[in-house]
């Protein structure tokens, strides 16, 4: 069947599974960025229980495959009594997964500032919370901001696992296409490009806007 | 006002202020010299709670700064009690440290509004007020990166005192800026002196300003005051050797 016409038969099944994954990216970014901040910012914390529970968070996260964590979250945690439904197990796991890398993005970002920062802020007396929201943050943001930008395209083609526990994807829906049609390379060829589209057509421009907005707000454009 | 009474302060091995005993009084310029590495910038900044002390206790207009009295005994302070002592004390650094994600107005206005609750109104007025006096009112809307180093300082001072500090302290404020723009950061200073009546610490290497503005000047050596007096004293007639050493080494290097 030539692609143009796979296209015109396949294509409302290929746009569903791209909206799922756009929600899939969108909310697991969400969690990530969430976890992270939380979790990068616990880590420098001065007290060594916070600290604790933060390296292990990191390492836990980082040193087991997503794919297990994912099954874990759906899979296990029902016999604990937690049930979540396939869809939000799914951007969870991811979100909680990329959330670890994130969190050190955020604690080095914040060691990048300068400890002059610091020290003129608590000579102003700012108390440590208003110091970190409106003087260091602000700062770490603009150096963490060109690597979360490579951190969620990974997570992008993270979300993909989903698929394994039937959240219906692109990456679901081409596997589907592909076992009913045998159509292997029009079906993953399509899911491919539009990986590729999303990362870069996308998530690239989205991120260089952003730094740009921080920049200015630095003064430095 | 300030008063540091058998002061330790050490990194490790290396005591780096070593059984302090100084005063200042209230409206009182003080200048502090000497060798780098003395324990110049330590002082100011034990002060400004930026460094722990090891031992002793400092006293800021009659109350201990980095301890609280509970129960009858002296116990190391909380945090809370530590900003509320700092709202006192201001600082200005070598390298500045303006913010700058903030505009020159905002970096005045961040303490002002963050810290001591005051509207954005009142805020702004008083920043703009600071800035009129150190001569950056038209800079107001800049970001530091858009500021000369001299430009950059002179924001520094008005950011500190809009925070209305007792005491002020400047740690070498003058060191990383071109020859040619030094004399508009001391003129601010300068006015400081002669116009209010704040208490200030001085860590400097301009003799010569030191010696025109300061009721008094301290020669540090070792973490040590070696020797002390009014700038006349000290400059026109230093009884100790090490004074007479240092201070002609700074003469040569003229
Ligand atoms: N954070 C630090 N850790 C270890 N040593 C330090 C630290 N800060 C300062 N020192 C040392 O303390 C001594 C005094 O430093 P400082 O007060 O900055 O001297 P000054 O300002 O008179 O040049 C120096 O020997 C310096 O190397
Ligand atoms: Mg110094």
């Amino acid at each position: 069947m030539p692609i143009w016409e796979f296209l015109q038969r396949y294509s409302s099944v290929v746009m569903h599974g791209t909206w799922v994954t756009c929600l899939q990216f969108l909310l697991a970014a969400l969690v990530a960025v969430s976890i992270a901040l939380v979790i990068g910012i616990g880590k420098l914390s001065a007290n060594p229980l916070i600290r604790g529970a933060c390296v292990v968070y990191i390492e836990l996260f980082r040193g087991t495959s997503l794919l297990v964590q994912l099954y874990w979250i759906f899979f296990v945690l029902p016999l604990f009594g937690i049930t979540l439904p396939n869809f939000t197990a799914g951007f969870i796991s991811v979100g909680l997964n990329y959330g670890a890398y994130g969190a050190e993005l955020v604690r080095g970002a914040i060691q990048a500032v300068p400890r002059g920062q610091w020290e003129a802020a608590t000579a102003l007396s700012m108390s440590p919370f208003a110091r970190m929201r409106r003087i260091i943050l602000p700062q770490a943001i603009a150096i963490m901001l060109p690597p979360w930008g490579n951190l969620l395209i990974e997570l992008l083609k993270g979300t993909a696992l989903v698929s394994l526990i039937s959240v219906t994807d692109l990456m679901f829906q081409a596997k589907q296409i592909n076992a009913s049609t045998y159509l292997s390379a029009q079906a993953f060829g399509t899911a491919l490009i539009i990986y590729y589209l999303f990362a870069r057509g996308l998530i690239t421009p989205s991120m260089r806007w952003a730094e740009h907005a921080v920049a200015r707000r630095l003064g430095r454009s | 006002m300030v008063r540091f009474m058998n002061v330790n302060k050490s990194y490790g091995k290396l005591n780096v202020i070593e059984q302090l005993n100084f005063d200042v009084a209230e409206g009182e310029m003080v200048s502090i010299i000497g060798p780098s590495g003395s324990g110049k910038t330590t002082v100011l900044r034990t002060l400004m709670t930026l460094e722990t002390i090891n031992d002793g206790v400092i006293y800021v207009e009659g109350k201990p700064l980095t301890h609280m009295a509970k129960g009858g005994a002296l116990v190391p302070a909380d945090e809370r009690y530590l900003r509320r002592m700092r709202t006192s004390i201001g600082m200005c650094f070598q390298s500045f440290n303006l913010f700058p994600h903030m505009t020159a107005l905002q970096n005045c206005m961040e303490g002002p509004v963050q810290v001591l609750g005051l509207s954005k109104k009142e805020a702004r007025e008083r920043s703009e007020e600071l800035l009129h006096m150190v001569g950056m009112i038209d800079k107001r809307d800049q970001h530091p990166s858009r500021l000369s180093g001299g430009q950059q300082q002179r924001v520094a001072i008005a950011r500190a005192l809009a925070m209305r500090p007792k005491v002020m302290l400047f740690d070498e404020v003058t060191s990383a800026l071109d020859p040619e723009v030094i004399g508009e950061v001391t003129n601010v200073i300068r006015k400081l002196v002669t116009e209010h009546n704040l208490t200030m610490l001085m860590v400097t290497h301009q003799m010569g300003f030191a010696r025109d503005i300061s009721d008094r000047v301290c020669f540090f050596f070792g973490g040590k005051i070696e020797e002390q007096g009014t700038p006349s004293e000290l400059f026109g007639n230093p009884q100790r050797e090490r004074t007479k050493q240092f201070l002609s080494a700074v003469k040569e290097a003229i």
